[in-house]
């Protein structure tokens, strides 16, 4: 951001002043202001994928996404209410829905972001008939395992892969429910010749779609990674 | 959703066995001395772990673990849900499918299931056996078959859960999940 003027904002009704060019998110974030996120890491590139930090802004009777819009003068924004609550859990239980979720068997049950947000939201089932997915499951790689089954094609390992590493290994193919993270031109893991296995994929993913094969869990989705990242992206 | 019955005698609670691992009903047990506190008011009239064969009329609360897998599961659940005033679904299984629809992924998963586990794993005289109930073709959580009033996940649910929406319906309350739901 080059410009140095602070524009100033209602979110829920408390007064907040930011730079310019601030998303709604981050000013809320950086003001104790919690909004539930998804596809949303910080040092990423914003996706705007999850539609889990919809807000509302007073005068629009759009939802509008708080991670990629940027907060303006004068905005009136509510990031807590019964609609937002209801859109939220909707967006879980799509979210839940569209693949195979089953916590019990999942290498990332108690450290999964999905999860996590479906129970502190209150997501108690899920009212939408469940796809039963048989993507493929990559585990030709050395260490790393891609369990398609899983992705909430969030693309955080897409980004991690291309803004931090800066190997862009990972992409997608195909569209809507049937979109696949794939390792190059759609080759094995084990024979992507970019991949650097830096496990930066593993480390950033929400769900247990990504994982290190020999490595526990709570290794692998240590929150350090995130201020890691974060220390690297601004290091420009 | 009140629980209280007219006649003022005590709460008629069922506990049914689906298509689960028995898990949840051990998390039902597991309430320790609370169900002391809970047999004052309740009176389990079916269970797996009563002697009752038919399940009986006019039940309060039903709580039933498991995913409907058969046509004798989808029988029975329809006959429960017309006999019971609140229908709550015990654990993972029941809400999702859980581990028992993770066939669901494979098309004819009722007779891939059955090729596997008495076919594949044989030798000698493989066979699928032809006396136990016919398999659906996809393993269903309950919401999706009939009308359910609460949900309770969980692999199994805590027994500070399940004990949390008893008393609250016990009083009359309509128990919270949002903050307490959890699944795995």
């Amino acid at each position: 951001m080059t410009t140095n003027s602070t524009i100033t904002l209602k979110i829920d009704g408390v007064q907040i002043s930011v730079p310019e060019g601030t998303t709604i998110l981050k000013a809320a974030k950086n003001n104790g202001i919690l909004i539930p996120t998804l596809c949303d890491l910080e040092g990423l590139t914003p996706y705007g994928g999850c539609r889990l930090c919809l807000v509302e802004v007073t005068g629009s009777p759009k939802l509008f996404p708080a991670c990629t819009t940027p907060a303006n003068s004068g905005m009136e924004v509510t990031t807590n209410s019964e609609r937002l609550k209801n859109y939220r859990k909707m967006a879980i239980q799509m979210l839940m829905s569209e693949r195979v979720h089953i916590c019990a068997v999942c290498v990332a049950n108690d450290h999964c972001e999905l999860q996590a947000l479906a129970n502190q939201l209150g997501v108690d089932h899920v009212a939408f008939e469940r796809n039963f997915t048989r993507e493929p499951i990559d585990s030709s790689h050395g260490f790393l395992v891609i369990d398609r089954n899983r992705c909430i094609l969030c693309t955080r390992c897409i980004r991690v892969c291309d803004k931090i590493e800066g190997v862009h290994t990972l992409d997608l193919k195909k569209r809507s429910k049937n979109t696949e993270v794939i390792m190059d031109l759609d080759e094995f893991w084990g024979d992507s010749c970019s991949c650097t296995g830096c496990r930066k994929c593993a480390k950033v993913c929400p769900v247990g779609a990504i994982y290190i094969e020999g490595e526990a869990i709570t290794q692998t989705k240590n929150r350090d990674v995130a201020e890691f990242i974060t220390a690297r992206r601004n290091r420009k | 959703m009140s629980t209280t019955n007219t006649t003022g005698s005590k709460v008629r609670v069922a506990t049914v066995w689906l298509s689960g691992c028995a898990g949840c009903h051990m998390s039902f047990l597991d309430q320790d001395e609370r169900i002391v506190d809970l047999a004052k008011k309740i009176q389990v009239v079916y269970s797996p772990l009563v002697d009752t064969k038919k399940f009986p009329e006019k039940v309060d609360v039903t709580l039933i673990e498991g995913s409907v897998a058969n046509e004798e599961q989808l029988e029975m659940l329809k006959d429960i849900r017309v006999k019971t005033r609140v229908l709550i679904a015990l654990g993972d299984c029941a809400v999702t499918g859980n581990v028992t629809a993770l066939r669901n992924s494979w098309e004819n998963s009722d007779q891939e299931v059955l090729e596997r586990a008495y076919k594949l794993s044989e030798d000698l005289q493989a066979a699928v056996p032809n006396m136990v109930p016919k398999l659906l073709v996809k393993t269903r959580p309950l919401h999706e078959i009939v009308k359910v009033d609460f949900y309770i996940p969980g692999c199994p649910p805590s027994a500070d859960l399940i004990n949390y929406v008893l008393t609250e319906l016990l009083v009359g309350k309509t128990p919270i999940m949002e903050g307490r739901a959890r699944y795995g």
